[in-house]
């Protein structure tokens, strides 16, 4: 039969010679290869001291943006909801009031804006349907929690801090994808 | 006659080195895992406390904290006993060690030795045999059929291999001329150290006591992949960290008498040790042949780790093999040898 690599190798089944049988010679060779381990540089990332950088295309919790005036861009038009295939969003609309301009930039806004965190496969497919760059994929990742229903995120657990306000928050939460105001 | 001031003397000394002995046993647990982490590219315990230095109060704490289970169809009496007995053997060696010269304490001049015994050897090899006990109480007494296959292999290997070191310790003994070990220190301190008289002899007592600790490659009695946990896997709680601490202590204890009987014990290499008593007081001289026994035996226990993180560990009949078709009579042409060479140097 032909061989497929040439890589292959024949069992070697000869009897140990007296100098193999001693085992000490091999057993100084493996000490020494633990010992030269034993002082090699660690490969560990000590996770909550130090992280992994990310790639920029790095998909993780969803954020609702606002605008440079600190106003909710989400329409509440459902598109996301649409383009979810793991249908892990859903939305209330409702009509913005007079007085509320400085809250809803336009007339129409998300009351309830619910994800299933559980559900989200985090494809990022809301984020390309969004008309209004509203939703993104932030670089916030590994939410824990006790209960089932603590990971479907409400509004306010979704929404970013105000960039008028709280710029530095603002900035944190953003992540590499958003795209900048 | 009754000396009160003796028996304070020897009470202070029991309880320092018992202290010392649990002490060193629960940094070696947490030693063995930065060890294993550094040995395989990993930085092993880091979170408790610096470097992870509060690991061994956490494993404790944890062990302590656990529910005591005793099996029902065990025998109680003994399953309690097990781990007993196993503390006890583990402690008891550590009586006849030196671990210092004299030092003076309020105008008395103390040794640093529990009990100078002329039979200090035969004293160890009692106490160790007794050892086995330990085990074979534990497994017997868990009715488990995995921890009865243990305590048998951990039995009969440890009989195995007592025989070839017994053997290889007379070739000692042939040299030395005494079973003291104070008196084998002290030769050592003034002449060569044993081990560059007695290689083979050390090479053959090394790979006995990594087999009496059930240590890899010989923790066939432990064996985790073929026996589950071995002789103490129906244990919970301290019981169980009984028996674990008890290895750690063995460890130590056969590093110090590996250090004590090959590698001259207390003696500071490259130093004349009565000289520099003369100059710095035998207090300071004390402290200092301390340290350097203990740096021995820190090493010891380092080699321990380090060759249970690259040797695989034996199959039985491998073991078996090693023990009687090799060991023994390598320890019987050492001890052959030896007495030739006495004799010819004695004419």
């Amino acid at each position: 039969m032909q061989a497929l690599t040439n890589r292959n190798k024949a069992v070697d089944r000869k009897p140990m010679t007296l100098w193999e049988k001693m085992y000490i010679p091999s057993i100084v060779k493996g000490m020494s290869i633990t010992l030269s381990h034993f002082f090699k540089k660690k490969p560990t990332i000590s996770y909550p001291e130090e992280k992994r950088p990310f790639s920029p295309v790095f998909r993780g919790l969803h954020i609702l943006n606002r605008d440079e005036e600190g106003r909710e861009r989400c329409t509440a038009c459902g598109l996301c909801a649409v383009a979810c295939p793991a249908e892990a969003i859903t939305m209330e609309a409702a009509e913005r009031k007079p007085g509320e301009e400085n809250l809803y930039r336009e007339e129409k806004y998300a009351a309830r804006y619910e994800i299933n965190m559980l559900r989200c496969i985090f494809c990022g497919l809301c984020e390309e349907a969004c008309p209004k760059d509203a939703v993104y994929l932030s670089e916030t990742f590994t939410p824990a929690n006790f209960t089932r229903e603590s990971f479907i995120y409400k509004k306010q657990d979704l929404l970013i801090p105000d960039p008028k306000t709280e710029p530095e928050q603002y900035q944190k939460a953003l992540g590499s994808r958003a795209k900048k105001n | 006659m009754f000396d009160l001031a003796f028996i304070i003397e020897k009470a202070v000394l029991i309880g320092g080195i018992i202290t010392v002995s649990l002490l060193i046993a629960m940094y070696s647990t947490w030693a063995e895992r930065k060890v294993a982490g550094f040995m395989q590219d990993r930085l092993g315990p880091n979170r408790a406390g610096w470097g992870g230095l509060l690991q061994p109060l956490a494993d404790g704490l944890k062990l302590f904290m656990k529910e005591e289970i005793i099996p029902n169809a065990s025998n109680k009496t003994l399953f309690i006993l097990g781990p007993a007995l196993a503390m006890l053997t583990a402690m008891m060696t550590s009586a006849v060690i030196p671990w210092g010269g004299k030092i003076e304490v309020f105008g008395r001049t103390v040794d640093l030795q529990i009990a100078d015994i002329n039979i200090g050897i035969l004293y160890i090899f009692g106490v160790v045999s007794m050892g086995v006990y330990g085990i074979m109480i534990g497994g017997w007494a868990s009715n488990n059929k995995f921890s009865l296959l243990a305590a048998l292999r951990g039995a009969s290997q440890m009989i195995s291999y007592e025989l070839a070191m017994g053997l290889a310790i007379i070739a000692l003994l042939m040299i030395t001329g005494s079973l003291s070990l104070k008196t084998i220190v002290e030769q050592q301190s003034t002449g060569w150290w044993n081990f560059f008289l007695q290689p083979v002899g050390f090479l053959i007592f090394m790979v006995c006591a990594f087999a009496e600790c059930n240590r890899t490659p010989f923790d066939l009695p432990e064996a985790e992949n073929e026996l589950n946990f071995g002789y103490h896997q129906e244990y919970s709680s301290m019981k169980l960290g009984f028996y674990l601490f008890a290895e750690y202590i063995n460890m130590f204890i056969s590093s110090a008498l590996m250090a004590t009987l090959y590698f001259g014990g207390y003696d500071i290499p490259f130093v004349n040790d009565a000289n520099l008593g003369a100059n710095i007081g035998i207090n300071a001289l004390a402290a200092i042949q301390g340290i350097t026994l203990f740096l021995k035996v820190a090493f010891f226990i380092f080699f321990f780790m380090w060759v249970r993180w690259t040797i695989p560990r034996f199959r039985y009949d491998q073991l078996m093999n090693l023990g009687w078709k090799v060991l023994i009579p390598l320890a019987l042409l050492n001890m052959l040898v030896t007495g030739a060479v006495i004799l010819w140097l004695g004419h």
